[in-house]
């Protein structure tokens, strides 16, 4: 996980473990995208090892599998189970956040908030716990009301709900339209009452960002009183995959501090939610999303200090008004390229996405007909047969290993 | 803890308009088709797979084969037509009965083989004779490529010529022998997609007027449209809109007024909306609230939240009208569906589940109950079962007959007491599992 998701010059010591997670991770969906009766998947292109698509109904040993594969202590807790939580060894917990979605959050990386939606009633252990949360920090720095926390744990819901709403299929564009609406009115009563102006304001004292961030973060995150003239988006998924790292590590050091950001940065994610169901695909940024997150985990002594935004986020209309695809940029390239060096990104591969991206910017009433059409496709269909028989090759080995 | 499979689970419920025969359509992409016999039960007559599940490359996602809508085109000739749906493409389907056999060819034998010419010395005439009963469908027409989004509706239009398919943003307009091009007659899609705000739910013709279509949105309006005042139809005729108590609002209030299902009286003049909560009757001539409101389970408005984790908040349930349009009926949560008497305002709670219905049993009334229990049989709100919920309801066009779908169990409940309506005393008919 942290192979995607590090910015450190040096990789990381389990970065041969993180890699091989990936390939494991990408030879599951591979193999179990079955067309009646898929319950894993994981989409190729920037993918994320640790969210997982069960349908409810799924068999009990799917779930067996899944957990003896990756290390998790067989459970015999039923998938219905709105609370079911594992853990590993290495510190991650499976959480069951909705009736269909399941994540690997590190134990430590949780934040109050989140906490507090998933285990009501059950006990929670940190118990690999290496970080601790400072439960001061939590409680002071919230507003002392329980209107303004409800509506908090709300919102974290509705952005959780929106970023993960990717399956195997295309998501729901009702169900998604509804929360971000939601979201919306939460921002708006935030901001009208003051709320948010207050939280923005905690941003500024944060540290100078680094390098190697990209354009984009920065300009998502610069102050609201600045002019927003239109910026350029490089990479859309890859960007929220950093600031989605932005969010979380903002997230575990205060509470104020993650409410926000995590409201701001990743409702950077809401337009684009259906947008890429359009063009390429909400999987992909959501995965993205969540590699993120959870790479950010095994990094945040280091990446805590690096990367804090430096500005106030902007509110989701200035997010939305500036989200544009820009046609190809060098730097954030040239870092993925940095990142994703000790990968094989055979068939998960970032120029294609780059390309198929910019072939169908905005789409009109029947575009997507055009879409179809040899010229515009022509990236997403090369890409494809190469896919295509990796995919068959891997499907074989996955098959060998898991004998489905 | 019993396993169904999702491919079984019943996606969609219809009788056609003699009532004669009833659709279901599956996750699975399967439509199986009962038929009345004499006698009054419903079995089974034809089954095939509509949808096949396909894989677009282009996005890299599935598209799922899971039967959305089943809409029966009216009758005119001895065969049966059908429109299927699934996110992706619609398809008319033709059910037809084979039961008798030509024999006696000249040029090939009884099993189809080629005879040596040779041997022919004589001709004859074949002649056709009775064999078993065999029903066939067959797809006629696919209409494919027309939705950048999920088809949630389709409608044929009383001209018997045209049909309606809504996704979430737009609406085409088909004529049933025309498979490669469509119109569009209402575009929701703004020019920003972070603009985006209200999504399409369902859309419905008129039954009477080939003009006039509703389509009713996430945002809880539903909206009458007239074909006739331009081609695309973005502006509504009429907007049928309940204004909100501001006081009352939450944030669950506009996720709880999303429309989930609109369906027209059968005498044209009235429409039925069903949101999360509530099920309305309305006026065609009267936009600014509804003539009737109905609460289907107001016990979960405290509950809000936790639907809304867990997702329940987003079920769409669908409404039904009766033959005579007096009475409407919608599902509930832990296989419970409601029925509403619109002239006594009597209601009823009652359950289609296993367990509780046995064949030719009367069906006991069922009452929630938010505190303490009044009577024995009243069930805790907290007890409810989320998972098991009627979505689909399906009521004859003209008996009192429902057919009500249980995730992958059909049952069909008759009632020969009381053919004005009210179901007092409800009989199983059948309920069989895949």
């Amino acid at each position: 996980m942290a192979c995607c998701q590090s910015r450190r010059k040096t990789p990381p010591p389990s970065a041969v473990h993180c890699r091989s997670w990936l390939l494991l991770a990408a030879l599951c969906n591979l193999c179990w995208r079955g067309r009646r009766s898929s319950s894993f998947t994981i989409k190729p292109g920037l993918q994320t090892l640790m969210t997982l698509a069960i349908k409810e109904h799924e068999q009990h040993e799917r779930l067996e599998k899944l957990k003896t594969l990756f290390g998790l202590p067989v459970n015999k807790a039923k998938l219905t189970s709105q609370r079911t939580r594992l853990k590993n060894q290495n510190g991650f917990h499976l959480c069951r956040l909705g009736r269909e979605v399941y994540t690997f959050v590190s134990t430590s990386r949780m934040s109050g908030s989140l906490l507090n939606m998933f285990s009501k009633g059950t006990k929670r252990k940190f118990s690999d716990g290496d970080e601790e949360i400072s439960d001061e920090s939590l409680v002071g720095a919230r507003v002392a009301s329980s209107y303004s926390l409800q509506r908090q744990s709300l919102l974290d819901m509705s952005l959780i709900k929106l970023q993960l709403c990717h399956m195997l299929v295309e998501p729901n564009l009702c169900r998604s339209v509804l929360i971000a609406n939601t979201v919306r009115q939460i921002q708006e009563e935030m901001t009208h009452d003051g709320s948010w102006h207050m939280v923005a304001e905690a941003f500024c004292s944060a540290g100078q960002s680094p390098s190697e961030r990209l354009v984009a973060t920065e300009v998502l995150c610069r102050s609201r009183e600045q002019d927003a003239e239109p910026k350029l988006f490089s990479v859309i998924s890859y960007e929220g995959c950093r600031e989605e790292e932005v969010v979380a590590d903002e997230t575990l050091c205060s509470v104020s501090v993650s409410d926000t950001v995590s409201n701001v940065c990743l409702a950077g994610r809401i337009g684009q939610c259906w947008e890429k169901s359009e063009l390429s695909g909400v999987e992909r940024d959501e995965e993205a999303l969540e590699d993120s997150r959870l790479g950010s985990g095994e990094d945040e002594e280091i990446d805590t200090k690096d990367r804090a935004s430096t500005e106030s986020p902007k509110t989701i209309g200035q997010v939305f008004g500036t989200f544009e695809i820009k046609n190809g940029s060098p730097g954030p390239d040239s870092a993925l390229e940095e990142l994703f060096s000790d990968v094989d990104t055979s068939y998960y591969d970032l120029d294609t996405m780059l390309t198929g991206m910019q072939s169908a910017p905005k789409m009109g009433p029947y575009d997507i007909l055009d879409s179809l059409a040899p010229s515009h496709s022509s990236p997403s269909i090369v890409s494809t047969p190469n896919c295509r028989s990796d995919l068959n090759e891997l499907d074989h080995i996955m098959e060998i290993i898991v004998g489905s | 803890f019993p396993i169904i499979l999702k491919s079984d689970v019943i996606s969609t419920v219809e009788f056609n308009q003699t009532g004669e025969f009833l659709a279901t359509g599956d996750k699975g992409g399967r439509v199986v088709i009962f038929q009345r016999e004499p006698q009054g039960e419903y079995n089974v007559y034809s089954t095939f797979q509509s949808h096949e599940p396909e894989f677009d490359y282009l996005k890299s996602l599935e598209i799922e084969e899971k039967i959305n809508k089943i809409r029966w085109l009216p009758p005119h000739n001895p065969a049966h037509f059908l429109l299927t749906t699934n996110d992706k493409t619609v398809k008319l389907w033709k059910v037809s009965e084979r039961d008798k056999r030509a024999e006696g060819y000249n040029l090939r034998d009884e099993e189809g083989r080629l005879k040596d010419l040779s041997t022919i010395t004589t001709l004859q005439v074949p002649v056709l004779r009775p064999m078993d009963l065999l029903v066939e469908a067959s797809p006629r027409r696919v209409f494919a490529n027309a939705h950048a989004y999920h088809i949630n509706s389709i409608s044929v239009n009383s001209d018997c010529e045209t049909y309606l398919s809504a996704d979430d943003l737009r609406i085409n307009l088909w004529h049933l022998n025309i498979t490669d091009r469509s119109f569009n007659i209402v575009d929701l899609k703004p020019e920003n997609m972070e603009d985006l705000s209200e999504v399409i739910t369902v859309a419905e013709f008129h039954p009477h007027h080939c003009h006039l279509l509703a389509f009713s949105s996430s945002t809880g309006t539903t909206r009458l449209c007239d074909m006739r005042a331009r081609a695309l139809c973005d502006q509504h005729a009429k907007l049928f809109e309940e204004a909100v108590d501001p006081s009352r609002r939450s944030f669950f209030s506009e996720i709880v007024s999303s429309v989930s299902d609109v369906k027209f009286s059968h005498s044209g003049r009235y429409l039925l909306t069903r949101d999360y909560l509530t099920v309305k009757v309305w006026d065609l001539n009267m936009e600014n609230k509804p003539l009737e409101t109905y609460q289907v389970h107001d016990y979960l408005r405290t509950k809000l939240c936790s639907l809304y984790e867990s997702d329940c908040i987003f079920d769409k349930f669908e409404c039904a009208w009766n033959g005579t349009d007096s009475v409407i009926m919608t599902g509930a949560y832990n296989n419970y569906f409601r029925m509403f008497d619109r002239a006594s305002l009597r209601d009823v709670t009652l359950e289609a589940s296993r367990e509780v219905c046995k064949r030719r049993a009367v069906l006991q009334p069922r009452r929630v109950c938010v505190g303490k229990k009044r009577k024995e049989t009243d069930v805790s709100v907290d007890s409810l079962d989320f998972r098991k919920k009627i979505l689909h309801t399906a009521w004859h066009p003209k008996e009192n007959i429902i057919a009500i779908a249980a995730s992958n169990n059909l049952y069909i409940f008759q009632d020969r007491m009381a053919p004005n309506g009210h179901h007092n005393t409800p009989e199983i008919q059948s309920a069989p599992p895949k």
